[in-house]
């Protein structure tokens, strides 16, 4: 794996390459994993998945998935990307699974807490790397303590996560040297340490003298840190770490919130969110085209067009009628409004779904429980959040980075403002 | 109103031993091979798969449901989507029944007269009357390729003076379809003939719809939980005296050694849930009967569903895969849909090029050498069935 950066200011603009078996894959950075539920997009199969473009190079499956079908893997021997019909993707294992939540209190010293479909299952280093040898991935992250996210967790518990995870790191080190099925995966150290500096900076440090492929900012999920807090302990931790190796962070998916992280020295982030999405019956329609056009000025320095345009302001306001989750960047096609609205989910959208249907075709699928609605959404939705990180990309390389900020940050306080993308 | 001019069945080889007939569907959105299965898409989606995947399995025909359709979300709302063709984006060819039998069904609270089913609609308002004539309405609105008479559907179980009621009732409610129908040259309206399991009814009846000039027939009131034996014999019956030249669709039929049995005596037609509903229940479709993917015994059988499927979920995944893939994300359902139909197509497909080929009655043999091989011979029906038409399996 060879990290390659780019030198634009404002965030780590590069690539990773020489990823997974033949050394082919490729990631493009900063960039996102594509979410998977068991190896598979949530409500896509290969067929499907492949009508999305710019899918990223790197798969994202979750060890608690794997937990439960590890004597399945055993026993197949070759890995779980052949097993799961992905016999060529990367594949990055985390510890958990971003959408599942985990209850706090379960680990302890010797052990770390996963919760899957048929409840906890508690996990040794000893254990965790029978697993890992069995999946065969190409990343993975190691086991470690973030039980600190519940904003309970006083100095004392904080300071466990860090040297609990460093302790586990240096045990699965080990571990992985005598292991012939684990000499071609990458490990990713997990930086642990909840809102305290001290212990951010010295989980940090100490993970930076281990012998780890890449970096897990960890401990980050959920809404319990303040954000001020949050952003400053990630560029506090960012800095102590090789600019050569990738950093990846868990929990961090809406769009402002990347492209704070970016400007922090993230690299690479996970695609929960655009499923997150789905699953409410919402679809993404924020805009990230940040080339400046005199006509959409005019438009948003006025403001009310554009939101009528969209119908999107409205929608805002519906927001605590809604999904209490429901961000500004997306609108509810299970609204009234949309029964007989012929456009398609998003102008000027190039995915599937916008290409041959209309938000009135989707609102029926989602009033009438259909599976097709899953479906449509999961694939317009990936499709606008990979182009989101490709516009990052973009914008790093024409150093409009303060642009594109500006454009989603203003969506982010009054809702999407121009339902057009244009091309 | 006339019968279109082209016919819409042209018959391009039949069997010589059993009544099975090869061929095609003129239909206005294109020809479609028949015998012909064609899936249910209820609410105007092929359940998980895209319109994309369904045609890309050689479908060409698919059923939209004009009860479902037409409480949600409604016959103007798909008019004005570019009639149910739009709304689903489907280039190819697509059927409504008429919504009478969803009504019976059901609800609870559906009551028939002569003007047409009284019902409560099921999301609240004033009681409504489905007609002849309103669901030609609605029909047309939907604008499907063939459409369905109103027929007064009674259960194939029930016995007395209803079913005789049913059946000159339907009569009558065609000659109102054919009149309310106000697109002929666009949709092709197909009767529906009744007299549940009695032969004199269903004589009858078929002697009565054969003089009004409809393109199509259907055998309706069937496939509802009746005696297998009584089954294929109104089947037969019907074959026998609905003309040659016009297709015979069989509602509600989808199970394989149906399918192969009812061909042999002479439908053309089916449409049935099953496939794809099962799909759902993770059961996986093969010529030997049925994959329980849910079941432990699957969790290390590292084999497709079935090696000499060419469809994709054969392709890339195992049966060890799906089920565990069953547990966690909905794409396991869409993989096992896409599997069940690729199936459907795939037997149908089949049958009719052994029929082309005159090797039809060998199919039905070697069909079913493989599905009750292991399990002491087909049942006892479809055996008296295939015999009546001069194919003996051993």
């Amino acid at each position: 794996m060879r990290l390659q950066l780019l030198g634009a200011g404002g965030g780590r603009l590069g690539s990773l390459s020489g990823l997974g078996r033949g050394g082919a894959g490729a990631l493009a950075l900063p960039g996102c994993l594509l979410y998977t539920r068991t190896g598979a997009a949530p409500h896509l199969g290969h067929d499907t998945l492949r009508e999305v473009r710019g899918v990223p190079g790197v798969a994202h499956i979750a060890l608690p998935d794997m937990a439960e079908i590890h004597d399945v893997l055993e026993e197949y021997k070759e890995g779980a990307a052949k097993f799961m019909g992905i016999p060529d993707a990367v594949l990055y294992c985390s510890l958990h699974d971003p959408v599942t939540p985990c209850p706090s209190g379960y680990n302890t010293n010797k052990t770390v807490s996963l919760w899957g479909s048929s409840g906890r299952m508690e996990m040794t280093p000893s254990k965790f790397m029978d697993i890992q040898r069995a999946i065969q991935p190409d990343w993975f992250q190691c086991i470690s303590d973030g039980d600190t996210i519940s904003g309970e967790a006083g100095r004392k518990r904080v300071k466990k996560s860090v040297d609990r995870s460093l302790s586990f790191l240096d045990m699965c080190l080990q571990l992985q040297e005598k292991s012939p099925e684990l000499q071609r995966s990458v490990m990713f150290g997990a930086i642990e340490g909840g809102d305290i500096l001290e212990e951010r900076l010295r989980s940090a440090r100490e993970t930076a003298k281990r012998p780890v492929g890449g970096f897990l900012l960890d401990g980050f999920q959920g809404s319990a840190m303040a954000k001020e807090t949050k952003l400053k302990l990630i560029a506090s931790v960012t800095a102590e770490l090789p600019e050569d190796k990738p950093r990846i962070i868990h929990g961090v998916g809406k769009p402002d919130e990347v492209l704070e992280c970016i400007e922090r020295g993230v690299d690479i982030f996970e695609s929960f969110f655009p499923f997150q999405v789905t699953e409410r019956g919402c679809a993404l329609v924020f805009n990230y085209d940040y080339h400046p056009d005199p006509e959409t000025t005019v438009f948003t320095q006025n403001g009310t067009q554009d939101l009528e345009k969209n119908g999107a302001q409205e929608d805002q306001e519906e927001v605590s009628k809604a999904d209490p989750e429901m961000t500004p960047f997306e609108i509810s096609l299970k609204d009234k409004k949309y029964h007989d609205d012929f456009g398609p989910v998003l102008e000027g959208c190039s995915c599937y779904c916008c290409q041959r249907h209309t938000r009135a075709y989707v609102h029926h699928l989602l009033v009438t429980n259909e599976l097709l609605a899953g479906v449509l959404l999961m694939m317009h939705n990936f499709q606008h959040y990979f182009g989101f990180f490709s516009a990052i990309q973009d914008a790093l390389r024409d150093s409009k980075l303060d642009q594109l900020k500006e454009l989603v940050f203003r969506q982010a306080l009054q809702g999407p403002e121009n339902a057009t993308l244009r091309q | 109103m006339a019968a279109p001019a082209v016919p819409v069945l042209r018959i391009a080889a039949e069997c010589g031993l059993s009544r099975a007939r090869a061929g095609e569907l003129r239909l206005p959105h294109g020809a479609v091979p028949c015998p012909v299965f064609m899936p249910v898409g209820t609410r105007g989606t092929a359940k998980g798969l895209t319109a994309a995947q369904l045609a890309e399995l050689g479908c060409r025909i698919c059923l939209g449901n004009t009860f479902h359709l037409g409480t949600r979300p409604g016959a103007e709302l798909v008019r004005r989507s570019g009639g149910l063709h739009g709304f689903m984006d489907w280039p190819h060819n697509l059927l409504t029944d008429s919504g009478g039998f969803q009504m019976v069904s059901l609800l609870a609270l559906a009551e028939v007269s002569e003007e047409g089913v009284w019902f409560q609609p099921p999301h609240g308002g004033e009681r409504l009357l489905l007609s002849p004539e309103s669901s030609m309405g609605i029909q047309n609105a939907l604008g499907a390729d063939i459409v369905m008479q109103l027929d007064d559907v009674v259960s194939s179980t029930t016995t007395g003076p209803r079913v005789e009621e049913a059946m000159d009732r339907s009569v009558r409610w065609l000659d109102r379809c054919v009149a309310a129908h106000a697109r002929p040259e666009q949709q092709l309206l197909f009767a529906i003939t009744q007299g549940g399991l009695d032969p004199a009814l269903r004589r009858r009846c078929i002697r009565a719809m054969t003089q009004r000039a409809v393109p199509g027939f259907a055998i309706g009131g069937l496939s509802g939980g009746e005696d297998k034996e009584q089954f294929w014999r109104t089947v037969k019956l019907s074959t026998e005296l609905l003309p040659r030249d016009k297709p015979r669709y069989l509602m509600g039929v989808g199970y394989a050694t149906d399918l192969v049995v009812c061909v042999a005596l002479g439908c053309d037609m089916f449409d049935c849930v099953f496939p794809t509903r099962t799909a759902r229940f993770g059961s996986a479709l093969v010529p030997w009967g049925s994959l329980q993917l849910k079941n432990q015994q699957f969790a290390k059988d590292f084999r497709p569903i079935d090696a000499d499927c060419g469809c994709s979920t054969c392709q890339r995944y195992s049966r060890a895969y799906l089920h565990a893939l069953l547990r966690s994300n909905t794409a396991a359902l869409h993989l096992l849909t896409l599997h069940n139909l690729a199936y459907q197509m795939k037997l149908m497909s089949s049958m009719r090029e052994s029929i082309l080929q005159q090797r039809f009655p060998q199919f039905v043999r070697d069909f079913m050498g493989t599905m009750y091989g292991g399990r002491g011979g087909p049942p006892a029906w479809a055996r008296a069935a295939l015999e009546s038409v001069g194919i003996t399996l051993d």
